[in-house]
């Protein structure tokens, strides 16, 4: 029987899917279906080049719209699954059109978490997910002077540096003691939280909300005045149709290396995928572009029965100012670790170590030691401490 | 709007014209030119979108930052005096009809 890939979202993970797949020779048929009507585009600008006005809606396109007629990809955009069922290899479509597959492919993403009381959402909060979102958001920001961001993780700070940009008053609300506590490292934290008061934003940290009004927020420290109220304070994995389906969930669509789910003809890619992480050594869901690609190629390698087991390095950039940071690897529990530059100013590096051996690092203004470590880290390499300090010595050498 | 002629690592030529504005590596990557894979989307940040720009062209182009040169240095594929990042170099009328090669492996 010849092979007929379904593919439920076109974010990072189903467009690599279709691009691998086609790129790789596959000839069967191939239905894309998307939820949202925009002709597929990238999210990591929104928070970025688009909502600062540099980059346009046709600029973060994954591809122009012949690229599907010319690789004969059926394109089905403003269409939401509804259901799958799994006994008869069929997806239902919100308008009951049923459409059958041989391998489906579950890409479907995350939700924005949404901040409520007494369970009901909390109105006059914007979040940012979507292109429409972004259009929303974009329109809210110019008849706003006041703005209060709840969470400082990293979408929270890059539309805070951006707000900031435009001239706006910037709160930020975080909870923890520190900005992207989860990820970053104080001597890192310690420099973004710098450059944003420097911008003129206020951070607020160990600051927990009592209420919100169409004024502003209440914390427990004090009134905060806002015109608008952005939050991004993490995501809920989009599952509930494999859940629906009896597919196993936890925290995700539970994935094994081959990103097959629990039912072997149906794989799960991205944001929405739990899967063994080797460089965490255990069972994460990562939200990044590297791991909805890599995922993706993974899943179209098993499907093509080339076969080749998830184990790429995870990696990750976030843009404020003109601080870029990018991490690689994971850093969570190192018991070690060695700066490269200047620590605390705009531009160095941490390298992490666990039991000698190199786990993570994340470079601020310093791509190449980031493309360097990546290879470092992919090949198990761990350069010493003096060669890392040593910013006469190339760690192209130790490759 | 600008022509461009990509020329893929098997020799395979594309012309596409782009919007003013547009980069080299969103036109090839929109345009199903193979060989570019351009993994951060345009952000200076994957060297994955490196390009090999015809030597008639190159001081027509804006100056490289330095960022773009340290990111350059990690490409995967042999870097010449005349390698870009595609996601760094927009067009602009000035480069009608320039000639953009791709190497071999991003
Ligand atoms: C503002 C923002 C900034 C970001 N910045 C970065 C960054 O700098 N670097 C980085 O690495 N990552 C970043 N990310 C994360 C990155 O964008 C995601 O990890 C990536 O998009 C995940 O890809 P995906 O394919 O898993 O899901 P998504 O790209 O989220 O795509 C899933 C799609 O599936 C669709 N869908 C869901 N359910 C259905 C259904 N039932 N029927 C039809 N369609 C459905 C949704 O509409 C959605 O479009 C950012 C994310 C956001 C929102
Ligand atoms: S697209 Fe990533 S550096 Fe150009």
């Amino acid at each position: 029987m010849s092979k007929k890939v379904v593919i439920i979202g076109a974010g990072h993970g189903g467009i690599q899917v279709v691009a691998s797949l086609r790129e790789e020779g596959f000839e069967g048929e191939i239905v894309l279906i998307a939820s949202e009507k925009e002709m597929p585009y990238q999210k990591p600008p929104l928070s970025k080049g688009y909502l600062q006005g540099k980059q346009s809606e046709e600029s973060i396109l994954f591809r122009s719209a012949n690229y599907y007629e010319n690789n004969n990809i059926s394109l089905r955009l403003g269409e939401q699954i509804v259901k799958v069922n799994i006994a008869e290899n069929q997806v239902i479509t919100d308008s009951g059109e049923v459409i059958s597959y041989t391998h489906l492919i579950l890409a479907t993403g995350a939700n924005n978490r949404k901040l409520t009381s007494d369970g009901v959402e909390i109105p006059n909060i914007f979040y940012l997910r979507t292109l429409t979102d972004a259009q929303i958001i974009a329109q809210k920001l110019e008849n706003s002077q006041s703005v209060a961001i709840i969470g400082g993780g990293f979408i929270g700070l890059e539309l805070a540096a951006l707000a900031s940009e435009k001239g706006k008053k910037v709160t930020v609300i975080e909870s923890q003691t520190r900005l992207m506590e989860r990820v970053l490292p104080a001597v890192i934290s310690t420099v973004f939280q710098q450059t944003h008061e420097q911008h003129g934003v206020q951070i607020c940290l160990n600051s927990h909300i009592e209420q919100i009004t169409e004024e502003g927020i209440q914390t427990k420290e004090g009134f905060i005045q806002a015109d608008l109220i952005l939050a991004g304070i993490g995501v809920i994995p989009a599952s509930s149709l494999a859940e629906e389906a009896g597919i196993i969930c936890e925290n995700g669509v539970v994935v094994n290396e081959f990103q097959q789910t629990s039912v072997t003809n149906i794989y799960a890619v991205g944001d929405c995928a739990n899967h063994y992480n080797v460089f965490a050594g255990k069972n994460i869901r990562l939200e990044s572009v590297q791991n909805a690609v890599d995922q993706a190629k993974v899943a179209v390698s098993h499907i093509l029965e080339k076969p080749q087991a998830y184990r790429a390095v995870p990696w990750f950039w976030t843009n404020q100012y003109h601080l870029k940071l990018q991490m690689v690897g994971i850093s969570v529990g190192f018991d070690e670790y060695v700066v490269r530059g200047e620590s605390g100013s705009d531009k160095f590096s941490v390298y992490y170590f666990k039991n000698k051996q190199l786990i993570a690092v994340d470079s601020l203004n310093r791509a190449a030691d980031h493309l360097n470590a990546r290879k470092l880290i992919t090949a198990g390499i761990s350069p010493t401490k003096g060669q890392i300090e040593d910013l006469s010595f190339n760690l192209n050498n130790c490759l | 709007m600008p022509i461009i002629t990509y020329i893929q690592n098997d020799g395979t030529e594309h012309q596409v014209s782009l919007p003013m504005g547009a980069t080299l590596m969103e036109g090839a990557v929109q345009n199903d030119v193979k060989g570019i894979v351009a993994e951060c989307g345009g952000s200076c940040m994957c060297a994955t979108c490196h390009v090999y720009i015809d030597e008639q062209f190159l001081d027509l182009l804006p100056e490289m930052e330095e960022e773009e040169a340290e990111m350059l240095e990690g490409a995967s594929a042999e870097i010449k005096p005349n390698s870009r990042l595609g996601c760094q170099v927009r067009v602009s009328p000035k480069l009608d009809g320039i000639i953009v090669r791709i190497p071999e492996k991003q």
